[in-house]
């Protein structure tokens, strides 16, 4: 009897060593022509969390990292869940065909990897990986990933300054080449949920018609974003 | 053919006229085999036959998938080094003239091809083409693919540096690819920009006038969604994925 139980808890032990202390190395790459992305949040965490979920509403933390780039509080609510995380490994906007590469020590439980960055100029569009599974064997993993909307703002294409939760527009096009005094693409929300996101609508007028966007530029079309991750 | 002429030798005591006129026939096989290259002469077929040589043999079966965007003739290569390009770099001279013009000439002569095969021509939208690439004695290690569509400035698709070293005689890898942008012209979609039928304009321009690095494309805008210049219209819009490649090793 507690031979078995000697056995038994040694294979409890070594099977959990196996998932813990893993050392993962994440590279992100923008594949966008146009498209800033706003500092990431790389965390590993544990299997019963997610940073969303596709057809629910967005979290107030979400909101502001989709809405605004600020990943403070979607940190903080990791944090508290004992997640391993990196914050901004690009030390700032991670430019169209930019790469940026996190060692990530995950402790012990934290078995699943969610990424996050919001996509500039946007109202409220974030590239997203949710919550996958860190495979045990060590190897590289190569995949992309797809634009989603919040859902929590109108997607009006106006570039105001507006990055706070619940503000209009979009906060800045950071490769200067945005354009002013659009009439503002739509007014509403019609999808409330974190969807994949439709793409930008922009225009050819620098300095009015419907969008601020310029429709040769800042559109995208799926995947925006290459993800490396090598287990070691 | 060797074999033709080695077994016609091992009649000539029996019946000199027979063997003569048998090696008339033996010349004729080994000259169809060859293609028309030299005829040996008798006395050189007592050397031993050479090593068949190890043939590497891949049929790539390539679909389009869009709407209205013809591809230009497909370049396929196969390679053990290089690739045709790589994203946020320059692109080279010679992907640029294919990803502009739809001309792969400048592709299929790249250094790094050991072997190279082109499309028989332009592959129309919904329509499938089937490219055999072989190479002898040496086992390739990649393969890549590119094709330009053709009413874009500068769209391309295709496989960058696919591994081929695991692929075991009879086994099939098939996958759908998405379109990038080469980075060397501004999608104006002028007129006198798009190669393709929609335009009849310009293709290689080596002036660089975009970003001058390689990423994924954005897609057309086209004159139907906004904007006004263009010579596209909906019907040249395309989605990813834009090709279906199926690669099949035969040998």
């Amino acid at each position: 009897m507690k031979i078995t139980n000697l056995i038994a808890g040694f294979a409890l032990a070594s099977s959990s060593m196996v998932i813990n202390a893993q050392q993962v190395e994440v590279t992100v790459t923008n594949l966008t022509q146009g498209i800033h992305y706003t500092p990431f949040l790389i965390s590993a965490h544990s299997a019963d969390m997610s940073l969303y979920k596709l057809g629910q509403a967005a979290s107030a933390e979400l909101q502001m990292m989709a809405e605004g780039g600020d990943i403070t509080g979607l940190s903080a609510l990791l944090t508290n869940a004992s997640a391993d995380i990196i914050e901004n490994p690009a030390g700032g906007l991670l430019a169209p065909a930019m790469s940026t590469t996190a060692m990530l020590d995950t402790s012990d439980g934290n078995t699943h990897l969610s990424l996050v960055s919001m996509l500039l100029p946007t109202n409220d569009a974030f590239v997203g990986l949710n919550a996958w599974e860190i495979p045990t064997e060590a190897g590289t993993y190569t995949f992309t990933l797809n634009a989603y909307d919040a859902g929590t703002e109108a997607n009006d294409e106006m570039i105001t300054g507006g990055g706070a939760p619940g503000a209009a527009g979009i906060p800045v096009a950071p490769g200067g080449d945005g354009g002013a005094d659009g009439t503002g693409v739509t007014s509403q929300e019609l999808n409330a949920t974190v969807h994949i996101h439709r793409g930008s609508l922009g225009d050819d007028d620098i300095s009015g018609g419907k969008s601020d966007l310029n429709n040769t530029v800042h559109r995208w079309l799926n995947p925006v974003a290459r993800i490396t991750v090598i287990v070691m | 053919m060797t074999f033709v002429i080695n077994s016609v030798l091992s009649f000539k005591n029996r019946n000199f006229k027979k063997v003569l006129s048998l090696l008339a026939a033996a010349t004729l096989i080994v000259l169809t085999g060859c293609g028309g290259s030299d005829s040996p002469a008798p006395d050189m077929v007592v050397e031993p036959p050479p090593p068949a040589p190890v043939i590497y043999r891949y049929e790539i079966s390539v679909t389009n998938l869009t709407h209205a965007q013809p591809m230009s003739p497909i370049a396929v290569v196969l390679h053990n080094e290089g690739q045709l390009w790589q994203l946020g770099q320059p692109a080279s001279n010679a992907l640029e003239m294919l990803a502009e013009s739809g001309d792969n000439s400048g592709v299929l002569a790249e250094s790094m091809v050991l072997a190279g095969q082109s499309g028989m021509g332009v592959l129309m939208s919904g329509m499938e083409e089937t490219i055999t690439v072989s190479i002898e004695n040496t086992m390739p290690m990649m393969l890549s693919v590119a094709t330009m569509l053709v009413n874009t400035n500068d769209a391309f698709s295709g496989i960058n540096a696919m591994g081929l070293t695991n692929m075991e005689v009879g086994e099939i890898i098939s996958m759908q690819t998405s379109s990038y942008d080469s980075g060397t012209e501004k999608n104006t979609e002028l007129m006198s920009t798009i190669p393709g039928p929609a335009g009849g304009g310009e293709g290689f321009n080596e002036m660089r006038d975009d970003v001058d690095f390689v990423t994924m494309h954005s897609g057309i805008v086209s004159q139907d969604d906004g904007l006004t210049q263009s010579v596209l219209t909906s019907a040249h819009r395309f989605d990813n994925p834009t090709l279906m490649i199926t690669v099949t090793r035969m040998e």
